[in-house]
């Protein structure tokens, strides 16, 4: 029996090769541009997430306010407010903070054997691996020993280390020559990935001490990084950062404050809103496309229904039970869906996989949750409207579904 | 061997009775070949859709083989089409792109019959109706009117039925296809086979031995065919 149905549907199916074929072809493009879709879009939102992720984690980020002078303001930042004292103050008074480094970054050009390049000199702390999510590829970072003695070593990012001693060399024991004065190479940093300004592979570490006597020449900080423990304590760890510094600055309306805060969880928070509208978009089309595509499914399968009524009217007079009618038609909607179904994922999957490659940028991700929406909606369009007509025309006496025009 | 007591059909179409078949009596023995002939709306479709147990009468009472058919539902009435009833149709009732043999093969779907015995009947059936062997595995559109009939013929045997039925089987053929095809219908005759023809031509109606005429739903002549 079961070995009749089977044969019955193949002979069924090749007969009818073409109109078989666009069946499963209206499958495919229905599921995979779907699967396409959403993966881009899931893509472009967690490659958004993760380059902000990449700064660091439960970051908060103090900057010296606007410098003053009379009615003319510098610009947030310009200002000289913020010192090591702050930092201390920070890492003994507040809860909750995981790490602090204070840092003092400036761009100078760097000599080393006849090679230079014009780069960012951060100096900071030993924290500052941990609060900006930096791993040391050889080498050490700073040590406390070093910012005591203000030593003249610098870790390179491994975009300066190519530039200056060459691709994947190791530079450690090398020196090289930041404003004049001589550091020795004692580390470099793992590849971050991440571009523009502040790409941290593209930057020079030293001790903050060493930056604070060589290079700026006086005692502020540039900036400092606070990494709080959890998400959730940093609301409360912006805040008491606020209430200290105001005091640490003897300033008693919080409007006049000449430090600023920015809060990671607001950066993200405004990215995931862009990446949500975005990700919103992308689902609507894809949304569109399968309902497109279930319609096309479900004209497809009317018609190919419709058209073998007196198909059915012929199988039924020749004494052909009707469970067995109805049998073949749902077999064959059911391999007819599974088929494109199948064809549909492979395709979508790997129309994914050529959009990473060719978009770098955009890593896609193929999420089991569309695959199965759409998978499924088109497998239920097409069982549905490829086996509910045929049961109504086997239940058709034999007569009419042999006169069936 | 079949037997029609007083059938009646009506056909109900909204407020309006029609009565298809008005009271229908009468006895065909085994190896008869009978027409039934009458002009169109006589009735005579509907009784051949009785007869054919595609449809089952108002009232009265259908013995087929001694076992009555009035009462049967639906896949009861499959059964009995697929054991004991050949089916000829006028016209398009191959499968569509399906080879010769395939659609000979039609009736033992699903009846268990191995792939192998089904091919063997199939080829007796298509040898027996006068197919050429070169076409068995042409597609049911490539063939002519007359080897289309002659599929049909042999697809209607492949069960061996008690009563071959013909619903006007020479309905879209030219002159002499429609002669050699009765023929075929003779040669089957008198090989022992119970034939039914349903046609409203007279030329076709006296290649049968008894011809029943019908009109208005009512026996009007029963008699041998003197010719």
């Amino acid at each position: 029996m079961l070995k009749d149905l089977l044969k019955e549907i193949f002979w069924s199916l090749s007969a009818n090769k073409v109109r078989s074929g666009l069946t499963i072809l209206g499958i495919v493009i229905g599921i995979a541009s779907v699967i396409t879709m959403v993966a881009i879009g899931q893509g472009a939102q967690s490659s958004i997430e993760s380059s902000i992720q990449a700064i660091g984690s439960n970051l908060i980020m103090v900057s010296p306010g606007a410098q003053r002078t009379g009615a003319v303001s510098g610009g947030q930042g310009s200002a000289q407010t913020l010192t090591v004292g702050d930092a201390d103050a920070i890492r003994i008074e507040i809860p909750n903070v995981k790490a602090i480094a204070p840092e003092v970054s400036r761009r100078y050009q760097i000599n080393a054997k006849g090679s230079n390049t014009n780069t960012q000199v951060i100096g900071t702390t030993t924290d500052y691996l941990t609060v900006r999510n930096i791993t040391i590829d050889f080498g050490t970072f700073v040590t406390e020993q070093q910012i005591k003695s203000s030593a003249k070593v610098a870790i390179l990012g491994p975009t300066v280390r190519d530039d200056i001693f060459g691709v994947g060399a190791n530079p450690i024991g090398q020196t090289i020559r930041i404003k004049n004065v001589d550091f020795e190479v004692i580390g470099v940093t793992l590849t971050k990935g991440g571009t523009g300004f502040a790409n941290p592979d593209n930057s020079v570490y030293v001790p903050l001490t060493s930056a604070q006597h060589f290079l700026s020449g006086d005692t502020f900080v540039t900036s400092i990084s606070v990494a709080a423990s959890d998400q959730n304590s940093m609301v409360a760890v912006q805040q008491q950062i606020n209430d200290l510094l105001l005091k640490q600055h003897n300033i008693s309306d919080p409007l006049m404050a000449d430090f600023s805060l920015v809060n990671q969880a607001d950066i993200i928070a405004t990215a995931s809103s862009i990446t949500g509208t975005f990700t919103l978009l992308l689902s609507s089309i894809a949304g569109i496309s399968l309902l497109v595509g279930g319609i096309g499914i479900m004209n497809m399968m009317l018609t190919t229904v419709t058209e073998r009524t007196r198909e059915i009217g012929l199988r039924k007079a020749v004494g052909v039970r009707k469970i067995y009618i109805n049998l073949q038609f749902l077999a064959e909607a059911v391999l007819l869906t599974f088929l494109g179904g199948g064809m549909g994922i492979f395709l979508g999957w790997m129309a994914s996989l050529l959009v990473s490659k060719f978009v770098p940028q955009l890593a896609t991700q193929v999420s089991i949750s569309a695959i199965l929406l759409a998978f499924g909606v088109s497998a239920a369009v097409g069982i549905i409207f490829g086996s509910y007509p045929a049961r109504r025309a086997a239940n058709l006496s034999p007569i009419e579904a042999l006169r069936y025009e | 061997m079949i037997e029609c007591k007083n059938l009646y059909k009506t056909y109900i179409n909204g407020d309006v009775e029609t009565q298809a078949v008005c009271g229908i009596s009468f006895r065909i023995e085994k190896g008869e070949m009978v027409a039934i002939i009458g002009p169109s709306g006589s009735g005579k479709s509907t009784l051949m859709h009785i007869l054919g147990a595609l449809d089952t009468p108002t009232s009265g009472q259908y013995f087929l083989d001694g076992q009555g058919v009035s009462k049967l539902n639906d896949d009861e009435l499959s059964d009995l089409r697929r054991n004991k009833i050949g089916f000829v149709f006028q016209s398009f009732n191959l499968l569509p792109r399906t080879t010769v043999l395939r659609n000979v093969m039609l009736p033992l779907l699903f009846t268990g019959v191995s792939e192998k015995e089904k091919e063997g009947r199939a080829r007796e059936a298509l040898k027996y109706a006068g197919m050429e062997e070169d076409k068995f595995f042409n597609l049911s559109n490539q063939l002519s009117g007359g080897q289309i009939q002659r599929v049909a013929i042999a697809r209607a045997l492949i069960n061996n039925p008690a009563i071959i039925l013909a619903d006007e089987p020479t309905g879209n053929l030219d002159t002499k296809t429609s002669h050699t095809v009765m023929q075929a219908f003779q040669e089957l005759n008198k090989k022992g086979h119970t034939i039914i023809l349903i046609t409203h031509e007279m030329e076709i109606a006296n290649f049968a031995e008894r011809i029943i005429s019908i009109r208005d739903g009512v026996i009007e002549s029963d008699r041998k065919n003197s010719q």
